[in-house]
């Protein structure tokens, strides 16, 4: 998948998670942009984005994971 | 809501969880509100907030306080600040494999597994009797589920050191604890996991990230079979099924193929799977779940099909059969009507989804589960939790025996025109006295299911009906109300605290199965009885309005109370001067 094909689908995973339409995501977005990103809802971020692109990240992937764009990457190299 | 029947999808319930709780609460749906401490051993934040929907889902608004992480046994035995203010209804200790792991017995061992499963049971023994004695709530408890590795391969299961034989010991302990402990109650994680599956179950990169016991995914089954304990302590429970009988109870429309042509018994694949289904229904009544019949068929043909040779169900195990071409939400309200319970006390099971879809949308708060194939009918109705049975009373066991007496007292009234002369014809006789430790469990249960004759509609937990039997200040009455047809049980609780010479009545409830037999009569003179005995000069009534009392709104005016005062919103206060109290009952015979 290239990085112009997941935008659109992970933005809707975000907005899903939590519960806000108006989220518009970016590779430079992190947790401090997005109000309700704590660690309880990081964990279903993860999880619903493991879910959408049938994917599992790995403990080091996940901890080292500094901004979106470091998700889309890894999702880039690894969905069908 | 539908999203949340089973089987529901728990990644949905996951990612789109923040949508379903705005939905439930702008549903404009009365909750009662309730306080739940959640002592984990592993992270629970999610847990809780599954937990969260399927209890706003059963009517239950709950305020959650959650223990530090792994510091659930500390709170329990030693309190904790919070905890102590936060006066919880239930304390939930949230445990996995996880937390017994320290106990496990070491491979080589010598005659030490006794003593670890001994160790374990004192360390949780320690923690539920602290909160049973410190907070005086009911407790639920997980037992525990197979661990994700066996060091002994299948010897595991049988080694005296083997940890997976260890779980199963430290299990039937809980589970002994659990039945000589009222209000405690186990969540079965042990059938929970074996149920998701093992393999699914175990997530380690989910225990070591954010420890979590178990995969994120499984924590709505989890939190489900959680919320169908609560909402059973609560009351909430489902009381009967409307059964549709063609395709649902045998295969083929009897009307169409005769008797002989339905599908039940042991000849076919398909006949087997209704032959099942009718003896799962059996034993569900067994428990005191009621069936009825709600048919679309000329009544004689649904007899008959009901006295199929091969079949298990018989007419005699439905307390009502509405076989007819009405619309069928038409027969569930009126058979509702005949039995004296609410329509959301009803399951309704149909194959067909038409009928499904016009019942669920017309028949206020029935659950319809969402049927496929009948292979599958047990599993949903079963999963589904209706009828989770936090207790079972001899009660329940005779239920559908006396819901059928009161059908043949019914009858007997038709042959009277006098209705005083029809009681009297029922030779009744009622038993009634303070409270007795071998009726606790039916009268917390009364406490917990009673909506409609009753003035406070206060719940009880075991406990606190045990406090109250124990305590001199309050005054307790049971009335047991028997008759020619049969026993019809307790049926009847007071409460009443006394003050001075003042005694303030804070539970008043009756079964709707003897109404207007002046067993309420029965009570009232009962307890002045004792109130005079004990130098009472005035009892004091209250009644707060539900949704379903209205019935005992003017009860305490017939009584002969004098309303003191009453609020804006219609709660009353009532008072009573004993002197010169004259009987009221006619017509039962009273042992007291």
């Amino acid at each position: 998948m290239t990085e112009n094909e997941i935008i659109p689908s992970l933005t809707k995973v975000f907005r899903n998670v939590f519960d806000d339409d108006t989220i518009v995501i970016t590779r430079r977005t992190t947790a401090d942009d997005i109000d309700d990103w704590d660690s309880l809802e990081h964990i279903n971020l993860i999880a619903a984005v493991e879910r959408r692109y049938r994917i599992r990240f790995t403990m080091k992937e996940v901890s080292s994971m500094k901004n979106v764009g470091e998700m889309i990457d890894i999702i880039a190299a690894r969905a069908k | 809501m539908k999203e949340l029947e089973y089987p529901f999808d728990p990644a949905l319930l996951l990612s789109q969880r923040k949508r379903l709780r705005r939905e439930l609460t702008a549903d404009g749906k009365k909750r009662i509100k309730k306080k739940i401490a959640i002592l984990g051993g592993s992270t629970t934040n999610t847990f809780v907030k599954m937990f969260d929907l399927f209890l706003l889902d059963e009517g239950i608004e709950c305020e959650f306080l959650e223990s530090e992480y792994d510091r659930w046994w500390q709170d329990a035995v030693f309190g904790s600040e919070d905890l102590n203010a936060f006066a919880p209804d239930i304390v939930y200790i949230f445990t996995s494999w996880r937390n017994l792991e320290r106990f496990f017995p070491q491979t080589g061992e010598k005659d030490g597994a006794a003593k670890h499963a001994d160790e374990c049971l004192a360390y949780f023994t320690k923690a539920w009797d602290a909160l049973r004695e410190r907070c005086h709530c009911v407790i639920i408890q997980n037992n525990t589920e197979l661990p994700p590795y066996r060091l002994l391969g299948n010897r595991d299961c049988w080694d005296e050191n083997g940890s997976t034989l260890f779980i199963g010991k430290m299990n039937l302990l809980f589970a002994q604890y659990a039945q000589t402990h009222g209000s405690f109650y186990i969540n079965d994680l042990a059938y929970q996991a074996a149920a998701y599956g093992l393999e699914a179950w175990h997530d380690l990169q989910a225990w070591y990230m954010y420890k979590l016991a178990m995969k994120l995914e499984a924590y709505p089954s989890v939190a489900a079979n959680a919320a169908h304990i609560v909402k059973s302590v609560f009351g909430k429970n489902k009381k009967a099924i409307a059964l549709d009988l063609d395709n649902t109870l045998w295969g083929g429309v009897v009307g169409d193929d005769g008797v002989e042509g339905i599908q039940i018994g042991r000849e076919t694949a398909a006949s087997e799977c209704f032959e099942e289904f009718q003896k799962y229904l059996k034993k569900l009544s067994k428990t005191g779940v009621m069936l009825t019949v709600a048919s679309k068929n000329d009544r004689q043909n649904a007899i008959d099909g009901l006295n199929h040779p091969e079949g298990v169900l018989r007419p005699d195990d439905f307390i009502v059969i509405k076989a007819n071409w009405d619309p069928k939400d038409r027969n569930i309200a009126d058979t509702a009507h005949e039995m004296n319970i609410g329509t959301d006390a009803f399951v309704f099971v149909d194959d067909n989804p038409t009928e499904r879809a016009l019942v669920s949308r017309s028949v206020n708060g029935i659950s319809v589960p969402e049927l496929t194939t009948p292979e599958t009918y047990i599993q949903t109705i079963d999963r589904s939790g209706f009828f989770e049975a936090t207790e079972v009373t001899a009660d329940d066991a005779g239920r559908n025996d006396m819901y059928k007496a009161n059908a043949q007292r019914a009858q007997r009234q038709t042959e009277f025109t006098d209705y005083g002369e029809y009681l009297i014809s029922l030779k009744m006789t009622a038993e009634i006295k303070p409270f007795n430790i071998i009726y606790i469990p039916r009268i917390t249960q009364l406490t917990n299911k009673s909506n409609q004759f009753n003035l406070t509609t206060r719940r009880y937990t075991q406990q606190e009906i045990e406090q109250c039997s124990a305590d001199k200040d309050t005054l307790t009455l049971y009335g047991k109300l028997t008759d020619i047809f049969g026993d019809n049980g307790v049926v009847a609780v007071v409460i009443a605290k006394k003050s001075g010479t003042n005694a303030d009545i804070e539970l008043w409830l009756m079964s709707c199965r003897v109404l207007k037999k002046d067993m309420e009569y029965a009570m009232l003179d009962t307890l002045v009885a004792h109130c005079i005995r004990q130098n009472v000069k005035t009892l004091t009534g209250y009644y707060c309005p539900t949704a379903k009392n209205a019935m005992v709104k003017e009860l305490y005016c017939d009584f002969g109370f004098t309303k003191v005062s009453e609020d804006a919103s219609g709660n009353t206060v009532w008072r009573l001067e004993l002197d010169g109290y004259t009987k009221k009952n006619r017509y039962i015979t009273v042992e007291d």
